[in-house]
C-alpha cells in the first residue's frame, strides 16, 4: 500500500474536531530547521492572543538532543520567531512561525544558515536583490518508490510527463493543487507550479522575493508542502537524484537580479556578474547542497539538462549550462538570469548569501570574507 | 496495515444528523470518575431540566462500584462528588463534562481517590501560590495493540528523525493530536502545547501553568478528552511507561513547579533548597510517580532514552538524563521553575502534585502517608 495508515483515518471526524470554536486562544507553531540541513521540525503552544507582529511572539526552547543538534546533558536550544504566516491547516487565527536555532550559548546552531545570511543581505539592500527559486521534488509512497510508479518496476520514458495531463502522465497532482491554496492562504509567495519530467516529480515557484525573504519563504514553503504530504499519506523528497538510469534529477534553479540589472542596460550587470561567477565555480558548488558538492554529484552530470558539475557554463537559453539568460533578457538587454545549479535540497540562505557575496560584493577564492 | 476499530467505521455523517437534534430544555451532563485501578476512566451520563451554570448546580451521583473494581458485589454503591465542570466537545454546549471525586458508602475517599489528600494539602500551601506544568507523553495504538502506523510485523527505522517531525515516513496519527487539542481548548482544559515525540507514534501534550488542585483536574480530564478522541477515530491511547521494549523510549509525565518565591528575582535559590528536600525523598516520590509504586517505572528509567536511573536520584541545568532538569533559561535568569522528569506516564498527577506540595513546601517532619 503506497499511502500511509494514518491517512486513512477519518476526515470527517478530524473535522468535527477541527471545526470547534476555541474562544481568544490561538495556536501557535514553531518551526525550524534541524541538524541536517534539510529537515523541518515543529510543536505548538497556546498564546491567549493572537499575534499581530512577530515581535509579539516569545522566544522558546527545545530539546537539541533528539533533533541532532546537542548532547543530553546540555541538551537545551534556543527558538528564536523571525517569520509569521497563517496557518492553512488550522487555520486563522492560529498561525506557523518560522524560528532561528542558537546554541546554549546563545551563538547559532550549525545548521542556522540565515544568521549569516540576513547580515549579507543587510549590506546590500539598496541594489534591491530580487530572487525566485525554482523547487523541483518528487512525490513518494511510503514504500519509498515513486508515487504511481508500477510497483517493482517504472513506467514509460520520460517524455509526455512534462506538464502532462492524464491520468497516464500526471501522478499526485492532489498534492500540488493542495500544497498550492495552502501557501497561497499562509502567505507564501507561491508564483506558480507545473509538472516535470519524471512522472511523480513536481515543481513550485516561489518569489520574486527581496533579501532575506527568499529563503524564509521556500522553507515555509517546503514545511506546508511536508504537511499537505502527510495528510496524503505520501512523502515529498528532495533528493536531487532519486532515481538513477535515464530519469531527471531535482533542482531548485535560482534566478537572481539587482535594480541595475533590472533597469534599462542592464545586460552589462548581469554579465559583470556572470563573469565573477565563473571564477568563483567550486565555492558555489559547496554552498549549493548541505553536503558540500556531494549530492549534487550525482546530479550535475552533464546529461538531463544538467551542467556538468566540473564546469562553469553559461548561455542564453541554453538548459546545459550552469547559468542561463533567458532568451527574453538577451533581446531586452535587461533582467534577471537564472543559476541552474543549486540541488533541490539546498539551504537557500546559503544559495542566495553566496550569489550575494559573489556577485555584489566581488569576492574572490575559496572562503568567505568576514565582514564586521 | 494498522487496525482501526469496527465503531470507528460507522457512519459520522450520519451521527451528526442526530447530535444537530435540537435538545430544548434538556441537557446532558456526563460523570467522569477514576475506576480502581489508579488509572482507568470511567463516565455515565444523566439528563438535567436546567442548565448547570457551576459545580453547586450539580446533585452527588452514585454507581456500582463492583464493575469498576471499586467495592463488592452486595454492597457496591459508591458515590460521584462533583469537583469540576467542562463544556463537552463531544455533544457541544450547553451539555456538560463533570470530573468528580469517589467516595466509598462511608463517605470515606475511595483507595484511588488521591484527589481528596491532595486537596488538604494544597489548601495548606495557598498562600505560596504554587503552579504546576505537566508534559502528558502517550503512545497510539491500533486495536491489535500494535503502535499505529508501525509496519504490521515489525519495527520502524531507529529513533532520530520523529521528534517534532513532519512527514508521512516521521509523524503518525497526527489528526488525532490535532482533534485532541481543539477539543481541550473548546472544553476549557489549559492546553499549554504538542509536541510529536522521540518513538514514532508517539506525542505529548502540556498542561499548566495550573494552580493547585487545577493540576490534576485538569491532567486528568484532558486525558479523558484523549481517550474520547481516539474512540472516535479508532484506536487506543496507552499511558503506559514503556510500552515496546528495546531501544525505543518510553513516556513520562514531565512535572514543572515553582512557587511564587522561586518565580520571583532571586528565585534560584528557593528552587535549589526544594531540589535538597527532593534528594532526601527520592524513595517516597518514586513510589507515588506511578500507580504500581515504583513497578511501572523500573521499566522505563534506566538511565538511557533521556531518563535518570531509577535507582539513582540527580539534578542539573539543561540535562535530560537527571532526575530534576533546570532549564537552561533559569540557569541564566536566576528564578523560574524547575522539572522533575521522573513521573510516569500513567502517574496520578493528585498523587504526584501532593508530594511535591508535601517535600518541597510544608514544614519538614511529616511522613507522606500520615495524610493518607
Amino acid at each position: 500500500m503506497a499511502t500511509s495508515a494514518s491517512s486513512k483515518l477519518s476526515k470527517t471526524v478530524k473535522q468535527q474536531y477541527l471545526d470547534l470554536p476555541q474562544g481568544d486562544e490561538v495556536q501557535a507553531m514553531y518551526i525550524w530547521i534541524d541538524g541536517t540541513g534539510e529537515g523541518l521540525r515543529c510543536k505548538t503552544r497556546t498564546l491567549d492572543s493572537e499575534p499581530k507582529t512577530i515581535e509579539e511572539l516569545p522566544e522558546w526552547n527545545f530539546d537539541g538532543s533528539s533533533t541532532y543538534q546537542s548532547e543530553g546533558s546540555n541538551s537545551d536550544m534556543y527558538l528564536i520567531p523571525q517569520a509569521m504566516f497563517r496557518d492553512p491547516f488550522r487555520k486563522d487565527p492560529n498561525k506557523l512561525v518560522l524560528c532561528e536555532v542558537l546554541k546554549y550559548n546563545r551563538k547559532p546552531a550549525e545548521t542556522n544558515l540565515r544568521q549569516m545570511c540576513k547580515k549579507i543581505m543587510g549590506m546590500v539592500q539598496n541594489q534591491h536583490p530580487w530572487f525566485g527559486m525554482e523547487q523541483e521534488y518528487t512525490i513518494l509512497g511510503t514504500d519509498g518508490h515513486p508515487f504511481g510508479w508500477p510497483s517493482n518496476g517504472f513506467p514509460g520514458p520520460q517524455g509526455p510527463y512534462y506538464c502532462g495531463v492524464g491520468a497516464d502522465k500526471a501522478y499526485g497532482r492532489d498534492v500540488v493543487e493542495a500544497h498550492y491554496r495552502a501557501c497561497l492562504y499562509a502567505g507564501v509567495k507561491i508564483c506558480g507550479t507545473n509538472a516535470e519530467v519524471m512522472p511523480a516529480q513536481w515543481e513550485f515557484q516561489v518569489g520574486p522575493c527581496e533579501g532575506i525573504e527568499m529563503g524564509d519563504h521556500l522553507w515555509i514553503a517546503r514545511f506546508l508542502l511536508h504537511r499537505v504530504c502527510e495528510d496524503f499519506g505520501v512523502i515529498a523528497s528532495f533528493d536531487p537524484k532519486p532515481i538513477s538510469g535515464n530519469w531527471n534529477g531535482a533542482g531548485c534553479h535560482t534566478n537572481f537580479s539587482t535594480k541595475e540589472m533590472r533597469e534599462e542596460g542592464g545586460l552589462k550587470y548581469i554579465e559583470e556578474s556572470i563573469e565573477r561567477l565563473a571564477k568563483r565555480h567550486q565555492y558555489h558548488i559547496r554552498a549549493y547542497d548541505p553536503k558540500g558538492g556531494l549530492d549534487n554529484a550525482r546530479r550535475l552530470t552533464g546529461h538531463h539538462e544538467t551542467s556538468n558539475i566540473n564546469e562553469f557554463s553559461a548561455g542564453v537559453a541554453n538548459r546545459g549550462a550552469s547559468i542561463r539568460i533567458p532568451r527574453s533578457v538577451g533581446q531586452e538587454k535587461k533582467g534577471y538570469f537564472e543559476d541552474r545549479r543549486p540541488s533541490a535540497n539546498c539551504d537557500p540562505y546559503a544559495v542566495t548569501e553566496a550569489l550575494i557575496r559573489t556577485c555584489l560584493l566581488s569576492e574572490e577564492g575559496e572562503e568567505p570574507m568576514t565582514y564586521k | 496495515m494498522s487496525y482501526v476499530s469496527d465503531s470507528s467505521s460507522l457512519n459520522k455523517a450520519l451521527r451528526q444528523q442526530y447530535l444537530s437534534l435540537p435538545q430544548g430544555h434538556s441537557y446532558q451532563v456526563t460523570y467522569v470518575w477514576i475506576d480502581g485501578s489508579g488509572e482507568g476512566l470511567r463516565s455515565k451520563t444523566r439528563t438535567m431540566d436546567t442548565e448547570p451554570k457551576s459545580i453547586a448546580d450539580l446533585p452527588e451521583w452514585n454507581f456500582d462500584g463492583s464493575s469498576t473494581g471499586q467495592s463488592e458485589g452486595r454492597n457496591s454503591d459508591m458515590l460521584l462528588i462533583p469537583v469540576c465542570m467542562f463544556r463537552d466537545p463531544f455533544i457541544l454546549d450547553p451539555n456538560k463534562l463533570v470530573l468528580c471525586e469517589v467516595f466509598k458508602h462511608t463517605r470515606e475517599p475511595a483507595e484511588s481517590n488521591h484527589r481528596n489528600s491532595c486537596n488538604k494539602v494544597m489548601e495548606k500551601v495557598k498562600d505560596l501560590h504554587p503552579w504546576f506544568g505537566m508534559e502528558q507523553e502517550y503512545t497510539l495504538l491500533g486495536v491489535d495493540g500494535h503502535p499505529y502506523g508501525w509496519p504490521r510485523l515489525g519495527y520502524p527505522k531507529k529513533q532520530g528523525p520523529y521528534y517534532c517531525s513532519v512527514g508521512a515516513d516521521r509523524a503518525f496519527v497526527r489528526d488525532i493530536v490535532e482533534s485532541h487539542y481543539k477539543a481541550c481548548l473548546y472544553a476549557g482544559i489549559k492546553i499549554g502545547g504538542t509536541n510529536a515525540e522521540v518513538m514514532p507514534s508517539q506525542w505529548e501534550f502540556q498542561v499548566g501553568p495550573c494552580e493547585g488542585i487545577e493540576m490534576g483536574d485538569h491532567l486528568w480530564m484532558a486525558r479523558f478528552l484523549l481517550h474520547r478522541v481516539c474512540e472516535d477515530f479508532g484506536v487506543v491511547a496507552t499511558l503506559d511507561p514503556k510500552p515496546m521494549t528495546g531501544d525505543w523510549n518510553g513516556a513520562g509525565c514531565h512535572i514543572n513547579v515553582s512557587t511564587e518565591q522561586m518565580r520571583e528575582e532571586g528565585g534560584i535559590e528557593h528552587i535549589e533548597k526544594a531540589i535538597e528536600k527532593l534528594s532526601k525523598r527520592h524513595v517516597e516520590h518514586i513510589r507515588v510517580y506511578d500507580p504500581h509504586g515504583g513497578e511501572d517505572n523500573k521499566r522505563r528509567l534506566t538511565g538511557h532514552h533521556e531518563t535518570a536511573s531509577i535507582s539513582d536520584f540527580s539534578a542539573g541545568v539543561a540535562n535530560r538524563g537527571a532526575s530534576i532538569r533546570i532549564p537552561r533559561q533559569v540557569g541564566q535568569d536566576k528564578c523560574g521553575y524547575f522539572e522533575d522528569r521522573r513521573p510516569a506516564a500513567n502517574c496520578d498527577p493528585y498523587a504526584v502534585t501532593c508530594a511535591m506540595a508535601h517535600t518541597c513546601m510544608l514544614e519538614e517532619g511529616k511522613d507522606l502517608h500520615e495524610l493518607e
